[in-house]
């Protein structure tokens, strides 16, 4: 069976629905990609993406957009790990995120890691356009291959800016026919899974992050702004979540 | 167009403060990372593709007229790690004093009063390049370049290592450092119509944390 | 020097007498001279001296890193604020001589934060003898040797003996304990030197540095003549 790519969207928006709460006026997907409110802690709506489909295999684009509005306090996790697999379309797949996140509002952007599997090509662009009283905590793990086995080809990058101006643009290109060295000291150095946490809280600005090692393979770096970033690399998903969530409670 | 200039520029004797930095070769030579002549090469490789790629792309596009503020807070953007930043804004600052002293230029000038305290090195290389006659090739030529030199200079000195191996893993690289300068030159050109998010950002995370494990070192022969 | 001052009004050379404010600088003595011969510590008497008649501030060039500057500032010789250090990667001279940008900047930023300044020493890290500083970053230059390390060393000569404006032979109490001829060296670094002044000091002697003290006041009167 050949099968073109599959293009599919989701769509949240939070608001705040003046009594305490948070609403979701639009929580809409289709195909791969179907958002489902669970129930979170009081004030706060919560939503787990579901994937209906394995994937984003080659050729598919997906695209995901939350937004958090004025007040409101949005949370979003996975049912599972995100899995780019090879496809029969020789193109590469893409998944963009984008976020959004008003005064007063705070969106939890915590998805399961994303799986890098031998032969996929995948493409991630995340943007988060946060107003100035915005807060985020965002976390995003890679994971190079199965155990054992070879990645994929990963390009990804995040891109974070608050009140227009960007505190954070990083690309991580990695897997076979990413550009030379990704492998070797100045980039993974063996390691087969990476991640960032980053935390914006308006409070940072009168009070900054300080920077810190956790470790060998992490370090919490303030960023130019009300924010702060976690770069970690790690043997494995296991060992790369246990230092996020370290650095998550540091943070808080 | 001067290819003196350019060679005046490029020189590592260019009074600009790079002989006291090792572009993240002594933090990886601490972590056991760096061991030997091969390891220098991968290390030079993926320093070239993400830290070299993007420092390229920002002195091509100062070179070629870009806002150089606007490519300051681009570069903060792509440089997480507060130590980098801070050695990028040291070696800019001295860049800019050699530059200024070597080619004077109002806009070497503006630059310097807008950042009394310095720009990023990139940008104030893109611009000391423009001041000196060059393009956005030749910045992005001499970016590329000081990405993988100083870390090899760097570590004969950390390692004792074999010069002759150093420099050959430097003539090795070239021409993958002219493919570098190729995608500098076309984001930056890009850059020009589109906007910063058109320059790369390609991210190399032991870099970001060796940097940091190595400003908290209290011994240490580089500054960064 | 570079007082052109068509382009710009912020100097961009380091000899220039004149801040970016256009005010006068502080006058800048470099001191170098090879591993323990006592550089930091004529330094720090230095600074117990002439505290009190001057304002004035350090820059060390450490091979690793900071350790003259902590060892001022475990001394206490001068407020913290007024000590700073340059990191060299493993090369001191190149620092002092051939890429002088991090040391003018250091020197720049001790003038902006701690306010107007007479004097600020800049200390080489510990270096051969062939290391001597740039005249864009100093003023005036002092070589430090001392008597332990061979009474042949002026004799030899080098840029550092032979041209340093003040030749300081440290250590001289130790003289009989290390065979080493004080009469010889001051001939021979007389020979070398022609005219130029050479002090003969033991820290732990009743003058100390006074002499080293009396010529830097004089050298600074001078140039703020």
């Amino acid at each position: 069976m050949t099968r073109a790519g599959v293009r599919a969207t989701a769509r949240i928006v939070a608001r705040a629905d003046g009594r305490g709460a948070t609403a979701l006026p639009v929580l809409d997907g289709e195909g791969p990609l179907a958002p489902r409110r669970t129930r979170g802690e009081s004030g706060e709506a919560r939503v787990l993406l579901v994937g209906a489909m394995s994937g984003p295999l080659g050729g598919d684009r997906f695209t995901v957009e939350a937004e958090a509005e004025k007040g409101a306090r949005l949370r979003v996790g996975s049912a599972a790990a995100t899995i780019a697999l090879p496809g029969q379309a020789k193109e590469e797949a893409h998944y963009d995120v984008l976020l959004r996140v008003a005064d007063d509002g705070e969106l939890h952007w915590l998805p399961e890691p994303l799986i890098s599997v031998a032969g996929s090509d995948l493409r991630v662009r995340t943007r988060v356009e946060l107003a100035a009283g915005a807060r985020l905590v965002l976390r995003e793990e890679q994971v190079l291959g199965r155990a054992g086995e070879e990645p994929g080809r990963l390009t990804s990058r995040l891109s974070v800016r608050i009140a227009g101006r960007a505190v954070l643009d990083q690309e991580l290109a990695c897997g076979p026919g990413a550009p030379g060295g990704w492998d070797g000291p100045a980039v993974l150095g063996g390691q087969r899974a990476a991640g960032q946490l980053i935390v914006v809280r308006p409070e940072f600005a009168a009070e900054p992050v300080r920077a810190r090692m956790l470790g060998e393979g992490a370090a919490v770096l303030p960023l130019p702004g009300p924010a702060a970033a976690v770069t970690a690399v790690a043997p494995d998903g296991l060992r790369l979540r246990r230092v996020l969530d370290e650095a998550l409670a540091l943070l808080r | 167009m001067s290819r003196a200039a350019l060679l005046v520029l490029a020189d590592g004797r260019f009074p600009a403060g790079g002989h006291a930095h090792s572009g993240g070769a002594e933090a990886a030579v601490r972590a056991g990372r760096i061991d030997s002549a091969a390891d220098l090469a991968d290390f030079c490789r993926g320093r070239l593709h993400t830290a070299g790629l993007v420092a390229a792309a920002f002195a091509a596009a100062a070179a070629l007229g870009a806002d150089p503020v606007e490519l300051d807070a681009a570069a903060d953007a792509r440089t997480p790690s507060p130590a980098l930043r801070a050695a990028a804004r040291k070696l800019g600052r001295q860049l800019m004093r050699a530059a200024r002293a070597t080619w004077p230029s109002d806009e070497l000038d503006a630059l310097a009063r807008a950042f009394p305290k310095g720009a990023h090195q990139p940008v104030v290389l893109g611009l000391a390049a423009r001041a000196a006659g060059l393009g956005g090739e030749d910045a992005a030529h001499c970016a590329a370049y000081e990405s993988v030199s100083g870390p090899a200079s760097a570590t004969v000195r950390l390692l004792s290592l074999d010069p002759f191996d150093a420099t050959g893993v430097l003539a090795r690289l070239a021409p993958e450092l002219d493919l570098v300068v190729d995608r500098a030159v076309a984001a930056a050109r890009l850059a020009l119509t589109e906007g910063t998010d058109a320059l790369p950002a390609a991210s190399a995370p032991l870099l970001e944390i060796g940097a940091e494990a190595h400003a908290a070192r209290p011994m240490r022969l580089f500054a960064s | 020097m570079h007082l052109d001052h068509s382009h710009d009004h912020t100097p961009a050379v380091g000899a220039d007498a004149h801040r970016a404010d256009g005010t006068r600088r502080a006058f800048r003595v470099g001191l170098g001279g090879p591993v323990g011969s006592g550089k930091t510590a004529t330094v720090a008497a230095l600074c117990r001296a002439l505290r009190e008649e001057l304002s004035l501030a350090v820059v060390t060039n450490d091979i690793y890193t900071r350790e003259d500057a902590e060892f001022l500032l475990r001394e206490a010789v001068l407020p913290p604020e007024r000590i700073t250090a340059v990191e060299t990667g493993a090369c001191p001279h190149t620092a002092i001589r051939d890429d002088i940008s991090a040391n003018l900047e250091a020197v720049e930023d001790l003038e902006d934060t701690v306010g107007p300044l007479d004097l600020v020493l800049v200390e080489s890290g510990g270096d051969n003898l062939t290391a001597t500083f740039s005249k864009g970053l100093v003023d005036a230059q002092i070589f430090v040797i001392d008597v332990a390390g061979g009474d042949d060393i002026p004799r030899k000569g080098g840029p550092g003996v032979t041209t340093a404006d003040l030749l300081v032979v440290n250590k001289t109490d130790l003289a009989p304990y290390v065979g080493s001829d004080l009469a010889r060296m001051a001939a021979d670094a007389k020979a070398a030197r022609g005219e130029l002044p050479v002090v003969m000091q033991s820290l732990r002697g009743e003058t100390g540095v006074a002499d080293v003290a009396a010529w830097v006041r004089a050298r600074l009167a001078a140039w703020t003549a």
